[in-house]
């Protein structure tokens, strides 16, 4: 048969597919264990990194530091603990966590849809409770913006704030997973005595001297929509449609709160 | 000298892909801020390109010549996913700071210029050593840059610290224009001044 007849294209085309797609089907998959373990690794570390229980180097007892934190899962729309499964189990699962729709007025992150059970890491000093590490996400300028809100005991102060995965300009908007600038929020008030969401990121630098300084961070020059986007996920996983039935709960003295 | 070691060490420095056949330039200011992930991506690049221009060579007969590029294009995309997936697996830090780099592999020119010129026209050792050739002239270039720019732009090589910088208490006060694009530019542009001026001094000396 001639070298360019129609069938013969079609035939080495369909060939070459075959071949490749075995070889990238076997990589990936064969590959897949390893990756997760990186993958898991790396929200390990940010994590610890947020529990302020992370040195640059000690990433051989990652596993070991990581028994130090407890992960609970939890039901966002109660607030209640779901027992008898753990965030391993909720990564695992992973499709099995069904998604609810969240409806546009209230939707300020920008996220369409938010996982109706999330993993929650509580960091205590013997029976004291020290940090909650919250997980966060939302809408900045281009991208999801992913990370990591660790409270203080009173549930209203920031300790830690982290930022991990972004796609924000480099350089602008991309400064937000900067160390400098996450520096900032340590200690930042988030949440007011009624229990709303109150911290926000202004435009320009934070004056010392005004009264609502300890709820509002210097804006990265360049970045004022991407600077919104941080208030907005912290104003939405803090409030109702986040964690708000949790920390109520927390506060009112639920279940599993000793010494707070 | 032989056509085999001609073939191989031509473009290490006489035919150097970023340097006188200019391909490859964008991954060449992309992900050399730091040497570690200019040797991830020279290795990288390497890899595939032996690997393809092999591949390439041996089916070379049996490829339609009106579909030629496409199949070009799914084994080398096949190539570069493969090596995407061991760096996630192996390498997962340096695979992170890649990010897209390696993905886009798959659009490098050195890739398909090599196919396209050399795989599909000669036998399979050849351009097996053709590819070798032009991807250690590819990483000569990378790793070059890479090494100038992590040095002038952080004080450090490979992360450690060459330079005591200012901020670390040492007396180097670090050159941030060094870690942005446009200093690859300035580095690859003095080397394409270099290969040409030393091209055209062996040509007058020949005359």
């Amino acid at each position: 048969m001639h070298k360019e007849s129609p069938i013969r294209v079609l035939a080495i085309a369909a060939l070459v597919c075959a071949v490749c797609s075995i070889f990238v089907s076997a990589a990936a998959v064969g590959l897949r264990p390893q990756q997760q373990a990186n993958k898991l690794r790396d929200t390990q570390r940010y994590i610890l990194q947020t529990a302020g229980l992370y040195e640059p180097g000690s990433e051989g007892d990652l596993a070991a530091l990581f028994q130090q934190i407890e992960g609970r899962v939890i039901d966002l729309e109660t607030g209640e603990f779901v027992e008898g499964v753990t965030p391993d189990d909720l990564e695992k699962q992973g499709a099995k966590n069904e998604a609810m729709k969240i409806a546009a007025e209230s939707d300020i992150a920008g996220l369409g849809e938010k996982p109706a059970r999330r993993a929650i890491y509580f960091v205590r000093e013997g029976n004291r409770l020290e940090r909650l590490i919250l997980p966060v996400e939302g809408k900045g300028l281009w991208s999801t913006m992913h990370g990591f809100v660790a409270l203080g005991p009173d549930l209203a102060t920031i300790k830690t704030f982290c930022i991990y995965d972004h796609a924000e300009t480099p350089g602008l908007g991309g400064e937000v997973s900067s160390p400098k600038w996450l520096a900032l929020w340590d200690e930042k008030t988030a949440i007011d005595a009624e229990g709303r969401p109150i911290l926000e990121v202004v435009k320009g630098a934070v004056d010392p001297r005004s009264p609502n300084a300890d709820h509002q961070i210097d804006g990265l020059s360049g970045a004022t929509l991407t600077g919104r986007g941080v208030t907005n996920l912290v104003h939405f996983w803090l409030g109702e449609q986040g964690y708000g039935p949790l920390l109520d709960r927390l506060r009112e003295g639920g279940d599993h709160v000793e010494g707070i | 000298m032989s056509k085999a070691s001609e073939t191989l060490l031509d473009p290490i420095l006489q035919r150097n892909p970023i340097g006188a056949q200019i391909l490859g330039i964008c991954s060449a200011l992309a992900v050399t801020t730091k040497l570690s992930t200019a040797i991830t991506m020279a290795v990288a690049v390497t890899f595939v390109l032996v690997w393809s221009n092999g591949l390439l060579s041996a089916i070379r007969r049996f490829i339609p010549s009106s579909i030629r590029m496409i199949v070009q294009m799914t084994i080398i995309a096949s190539l570069v996913i493969v090596v995407d997936q061991f760096l996630k697996a192996y390498a997962y830090d340096l695979s992170k700071q890649l990010s897209v780099y390696v993905g886009l592999i798959i659009t490098n020119c050195i890739l398909m210029g090599r196919a396209e010129a050399f795989a599909m026209k000669n036998g399979v050792g050849l351009s097996i050593l053709d590819g070798l050739g032009n991807g250690l002239g590819y990483s000569l270039v990378l790793l070059a840059v890479g090494g100038v720019r992590e040095l002038i732009g952080s004080g450090t090589l490979l992360g450690y610290t060459v330079l005591p910088t200012t901020a670390a208490g040492g007396w180097y006060a670090t050159n941030g224009l060094f870690l942005l694009s446009p200093s690859a530019f300035f580095l690859i542009g003095l080397l394409v001044w270099a290969l040409e001026y030393r091209r055209h001094s062996a040509m007058a000396k020949g005359r």
